[in-house]
């Protein structure tokens, strides 16, 4: 069952100088997808959000410990969309999305798909792609280490998250950070992320 | 002074900082996109409870969930607890975790290792 939660946006289903969310949505994300929602993400869009899948969770009589990593992964990624996310280029066809963002889940056998995608300026690149290499190059004990040097020695930032959420993403699901950058123009990129969660014992794909 | 009672709602926590009752705690939901404007009221209540604390001061922290923006504010707590402590005042800080929640109980020696505080971890069934 696809669940769409009704937003202010419409669908992105056409192409835009080559550039089309369905393509990569269709390639990465095949069947049993249970929420789509593409639009500006804002606070009430999050706690609609958080509330569906939680209750598909309880529902689909989900063991307590997938539950709550699959929340709490969902939680950072979402707040990473709220708070990093650029503003839309200006010939995107929604420009009234003050946060526009993609958030595609899909129900695995043994755990959770999550996708999301935003816009990033090409000036906020180097900074992002040296945050998630970062974060790949290293261990899963350095992770560890990494989220706590992070928590006691870094301020929260104006945007609240400190530079945590990537960390955390990486840290809960035991996996390294999946994503990709798609090229929109010479100032844009749209930011993929491609996170699973599930009961495989944590740090064994690492 | 004046206790801070706070009722929790889906994504921030209930809060109970009561000198004259000698209850503090911190329990529910911590998931808000601001989390400084919710910490901020009670890190400065710990700022002047500090000036004159109980002779024990004890602190649940019973979490069910909580982000990473709320993870820098709660170790702000913490450190203005470690104040306290290192005033030569006791302080105890009792992280709950439910069974088989290793992120929480990680979550809380993560702090333990970064706080020079007593932590006692007690596992809910």
């Amino acid at each position: 069952m696809v669940i769409f939660v009704p937003l202010k946006g419409y669908f992105l289903n056409r192409s835009l100088m080559g550039f089309n969310v369905d393509t990569y949505i269709k390639q990465h994300v095949k069947d049993g997808v249970i929420l789509d929602v593409r639009g500006n993400i804002d606070s009430d869009v999050i706690n609609k959000i958080l509330d569906t899948i939680e209750d598909r969770m309880i529902s689909s009589d989900e063991l307590p410990k997938l539950r709550k990593k699959v929340y709490n992964v969902l939680v950072e990624s979402l707040q990473n969309l709220y708070h990093h996310v650029d503003e839309v280029p200006e010939d995107f066809y929604d420009q009234e999305a003050e946060r526009f963002g993609v958030v595609v889940i899909q129900k695995l056998e043994r755990g959770y798909r999550i996708v999301t995608g935003n816009f990033v300026h090409v000036e906020h690149l180097p900074k992002l792609e040296e945050r998630l290499q970062r974060i790949n190059k290293s261990t899963f004990e350095e992770i560890k280490e990494l989220y706590k040097f992070i928590l006691n020695h870094q301020r929260i930032s104006d945007k609240g998250g400190g530079g945590l959420g990537l960390v955390d993403i990486a840290k809960k699901t035991g996996r390294k950070l999946n994503y990709t950058f798609e090229k929109y123009n010479d100032e844009y990129c749209f930011f993929y992320m491609n996170i699973v969660i599930d009961d495989s014992e944590e740090g064994q794909k690492w | 002074m004046e206790p801070i009672i706070i009722e929790g709602t889906p994504k921030t926590p209930t809060v109970k900082f009561d000198a004259s009752e000698g209850v503090f705690e911190i329990k529910g939901r911590s998931i808000p996109e601001n989390s400084v404007e919710f910490y901020k009221p009670l890190v400065d209540w710990l700022d002047r409870y500090k000036e004159s604390p109980l002779e024990k001061t004890v602190v649940d922290i019973r979490l069910e969930y909580f982000n990473t923006s709320s993870s820098k504010c709660i170790l702000d707590i913490f450190k203005r607890l470690e104040n306290i402590h290192k005033a030569k005042n006791e302080v105890q800080i009792n992280w709950y975790y439910e069974e088989d929640d290793e992120d929480m109980l990680e979550a809380g020696e993560d702090y333990e290792s970064i706080i020079r505080v007593p932590f006692k971890m007690i596992e809910i069934a």
